[in-house]
């Protein structure tokens, strides 16, 4: 009888272990040369500069996606004891300050740095590395605003005009990050004291907030292949390149007065065992050969100074030339507060 | 001869109990639990729970998760009939159907019943919820109804008592701890929903699950994430011994029998319950055929050119396979998952079922603890689980925390609570004279299960693995944590695709979940063929 129990549980216990190994059998052996790069989901880079990067530096780039940047810099602090990875990529100038004040990150100054780079400079020790800038801005489906005749709005203020009441969606500070974004740009913009008379200008002028970016812009935004019924949306400034008609022109248009800087920064991990070649990543992100491709990539802008963007997009995307910012600092002490005044002032 | 075996199984019993008890404490309760340690530092934990708005919360998310759950009941028994007890072209067809609906990713199902209801409000959060869970509700309970002896029904009716009647007074408590053990799974599903309430909410509507995800994954208040957590924890535990309570007072043997038997055209006021079973199957499949309309539609008319792209890694590179090796991953995780979770689940429903039948107030204790310990992942946020992860699995050799073997473990701890609420039902009801009749013949403990418990229950574990399978497939919230890049499941990919701008992401995005609807579909057949051939043995 006892045999026949312990059979059972053995049986069960290497079916348990031997379960998975359809994928663990796949995964690559060698580990000497592997850097893990840890970002968020909107990481995408082309194969063969990975590839070419492996060729030139012998490191092969493991990478590990975390959600989005606020998920990525709290996992990156949940493991700051022993990080999951030696170099992340991906934490934004909103969420710099939390990274930096709980050590995340080492100090390193990549010699690409001085092409570009440190024009959007985070902290004195050089503990992050700007990559790239997504500026987030009010997109319109400038057909819809041809075809009724009325002049599309330019900037804030025009939003409260009657002519376009309830032609605006946003997307909730609290779950969006774009959202996020454009509830920061406005602060910028009317300072700590006025942006809450801003809001309740556009609650009265009827503006629709969404929870997510993808009911925003592919749903409920007209410009998009959701067909939408609200002509104006917070999106992003390099939004419009997705959106080219057959004629080769752009279906629609940032607003490039109401736009807000995000940057996205990259930092070696600290604790790695590797710090020379999590440097080496840093290098290569900042490198001509990878910020060729984020663009098109990742929709986002290059960091680096003198990098041509993709055809097109200097009609139909070109980089906002005053987008405006908070410190990190005021950001971060003021974020929670700001979204729970926006709550309860959007009824939300 | 049972008796001289007892102290020998007893021994048995604890090393079998080792596996899912195992499992459950390193993957489960010590990532839970050294999340919430984090945010028990200083008082803020019951500064959080003294406030109104903890109580709002969790006032609105048993509210919605009550209703959604009393509509998915509603909706899932004339299906639940008609797969049990029909004979008709269709039913099969129609059994693979309906869990379609399940591994839909739900910001897509969200976004099609936005563009159905537009601003819908709690109605459609309560819709879609339901839309999720029918098929928890139609095969549970059809797995235990088919296999119920129908000639206590035919009594009852012989003996002058109307269609209703006999099905009020003989069948519908036979079925009850099927319904209840559903109720309690889709109750646990719907109180933790995420995309749903997040989508068709828009922010006006929250739950306690949406705020723990926003608490812990972007203002990293690990004090008010736990706080709400244990609110969580509690009312999800409430829930499980009410239902445990509800189960106990109906408990009886029934007479199980092979489904073909039971199985026959409906006669006269069974239409009825056929044509509502029709009713709610065109109801699940109104969003459904309004994302593969999606799916072809294009600026200029018609196209294929999303299911084209399902050979491409999508424009600009968005995903690093192609939609045919999302699908190929999809598949290898949810395999691995479904064997994990039927070795643990299927263990622990016969610890439980062991524990239930010997004599003893401890060991019925023990059996009930264990039953409610297996449920509690799903009444527990994936965000707070793969959080938990990271703190935590570093401590094991290997550094699971960036291994691809995660995924499945996650996967496995939601399914085994859904194979052991479908197995657990069946091995009760098994009437344990014919085991005490077997054991008085001579056979030892393991053949009598062999014998008795194995041929009548397997049904019902191919079923659960069939639906284990499927709900794997669909799993998104620990997924999309936990997935490398280079091997994104369908919803992860599906994901990916639609959070980006241009017709072509969001047509391959569509693309993908009819993709997901087929592989499901196929999966259901090939798992419900597999298990039919084994129905007729007994």
């Amino acid at each position: 009888m006892r045999g026949k129990w312990s059979t059972a549980v053995v049986l069960g216990l290497t079916a348990a272990l031997t379960t998975g190994c359809t994928l663990v059998g796949s995964g690559s052996a060698n580990s000497a040369s592997t850097v893990t790069l840890v970002t968020h989901d909107s990481w995408a880079a082309p194969q063969q500069v990975l590839d070419a990067f492996l060729q030139q530096t012998g490191i092969k780039l493991e990478v590990l996606k975390k959600g989005d940047a606020g998920a990525l810099t709290n996992s990156l602090v949940l493991t700051k004891a022993n990080p999951i990875g030696d170099v992340a990529y991906g934490v934004d100038s909103t969420f710099a300050s939390r990274a930096l004040s709980e050590g995340v990150f080492d100090a390193y100054t990549s010699p690409e740095a001085d092409r570009g780079p440190q024009r959007y400079l985070a902290d004195a020790q050089h503990r992050l590395s700007a990559v790239d800038v997504g500026d987030v801005c009010l997109n319109i489906d400038t057909n819809w605003f041809a075809q009724k005749g009325i002049p599309a709005p330019a900037s804030y203020d025009d939003l409260t005009d009657p002519q376009y009441k309830d032609l605006l969606v946003v997307e909730n500070p609290a779950t969006s990050s774009p959202g996020l974004a454009f509830l920061l740009g406005t602060i910028a913009k009317y300072g700590e004291q006025g942006w809450q008379g801003y809001w309740q200008k556009l609650k009265d002028n009827g503006a629709k907030a969404d929870s997510g970016w993808e009911e925003a812009y592919s749903q409920d935004f007209s410009g998009s292949s959701g067909k939408g019924p609200r002509p104006i949306v917070v999106s992003y400034a390099s939004s419009p390149a997705a959106e080219i008609g057959n004629d080769g022109k752009p279906r629609t248009k940032a607003l490039l007065d109401t736009c807000y800087r995000q940057v996205e920064y990259a930092g070696v991990l600290h604790g790695t065992k590797q710090p020379e070649k999590a440097q080496k990543v840093i290098d290569f992100l900042l490198s001509q050969q990878f910020q060729t491709t984020v663009a098109e990539n990742m929709y986002v802008y290059p960091a680096r100074q003198g990098v041509a963007l993709p055809k097109g997009w200097a009609e139909a995307a070109p980089l906002p030339p005053n987008s405006a910012t908070l410190p990190g600092d005021q950001v971060q002490a003021g974020r929670e507060r700001w979204i729970g005044q926006w709550r309860s002032l959007l009824g939300q | 001869m049972a008796f001289a075996a007892r102290p020998v199984s007893r021994a048995g019993l604890g090393l079998l109990a080792l596996v899912p008890l195992g499992f459950l404490v390193v993957f489960f309760a010590w990532p839970v639990l050294a999340i919430l340690k984090r945010g028990f530092s200083g008082n803020g934990v019951l500064t959080a729970l003294a406030q109104g708005e903890t109580w709002r919360l969790t006032w609105f998310t048993v509210a919605q998760a009550a209703g959604s759950t009393l509509l998915a009941v509603l909706a899932g028994m004339p299906l639940a009939f008609v797969l049990a007890r029909v004979r008709l072209p269709g039913v099969a067809v129609l059994r693979t159907l309906v869990l379609v609906p399940f591994v839909l990713p739900t910001v897509v199902v969200g976004l099609a019943f936005r563009a159905l209801w537009t601003d819908g409000g709690v109605l459609s959060i309560v819709l879609a919820n339901a839309f999720f869970n029918v098929a928890v509700v139609a095969r549970t309970v059809a797995g235990l109804w088919s296999h119920l002896d129908s000639r206590a029904e035919d009594a009852a009716r012989a003996l002058g008592a109307s269609r209703w009647r006999a099905f009020r007074s003989v069948t519908l408590p036979a079925l009850l701890p099927a319904i209840t053990s559903a109720a309690a799974v889709v109750f646990l599903f719907c109180a933790t929903s995420f995309g749903v309430v997040l989508v068709l909410g828009g922010g006006r509507f929250r739950t306690l699950e949406t705020e723990i995800y926003l608490r812990t994954e972007n203002l990293l208040d690990l004090t008010g994430a736990a706080a709400l957590s244990l609110v969580q924890i509690a009312a999800v535990l409430a829930v499980l011994v009410l239902g445990a309570a509800a189960r106990r007072r109906r408990e009886t043997a029934l007479k199980l029998r092979a489904r073909r038997e039971s199985a026959r055209r409906p006669v006269k006021g069974e239409w009825w319950v056929v044509a509502a079973a029709i009713a709610v199957v065109a109801l699940l499949l109104t969003p459904i055929v309004a994302l593969l309309i999606r799916s072809v539609s294009t600026e200029d008319g018609w196209s294929l050119a999303g299911y084209k792209a399902l050979s491409s890694t999508g424009n600009d590179g968005t995903l690093q396979i192609s939609g045919w090796g999302a699908a190929v991953n999809s598949l290898l995780t949810a395999t691995d998952a479904t064997v994990l979770a039927l070795v643990i689940g299927v263990t622990a429903s016969v610890l439980v079922v062991t524990l239930r039948r010997a004599p003893g107030r401890v060991s019925h204790g023990l059996a009930e603890g264990l039953d409610t310990a297996l449920m509690l992942p799903l009444g527990v946020s994936a965000v707070t689980v793969g959080f938990g992860y990271l703190v935590t699995l570093d401590a094991l050799p290997g550094d699971l925390r960036t291994s691809p073997l995660l995924v499945p473990l996650a996967q496995a701890l939601v399914i085994i609570p859904l194979i052991v609420r479908m197995v657990l039902p069946v091995l009760r009801s098994i009437d344990d004279r014919l085991r005490q009749a077997a054991a008085t013949l001579g056979a030892g403990p393991v053949r009598v299960w062999r014998e008795i418990d194995v041929p009548l229950a397997i049904r019902s574990v191919v079923a659960a693995a069939g639906f284990g399978y499927v709900v794997a497939l669909g799993e998104f919230g620990a997924t999309s944590f936990l997935a490398r890049p280079q091997t994104p499941t369908l919803p992860v990919a599906i994901a990916s695709l639609i959070g980006r701008p241009g017709e072509l992401n969001n047509q391959m995005a569509y693309a993908a979940c009819a993709l997901l609807m087929l592989v499901t579909a196929a999966a259901v057949v090939v798992i419900d063929r597999f298990g039919s051939g084994r129905v007729g043995e007994f």
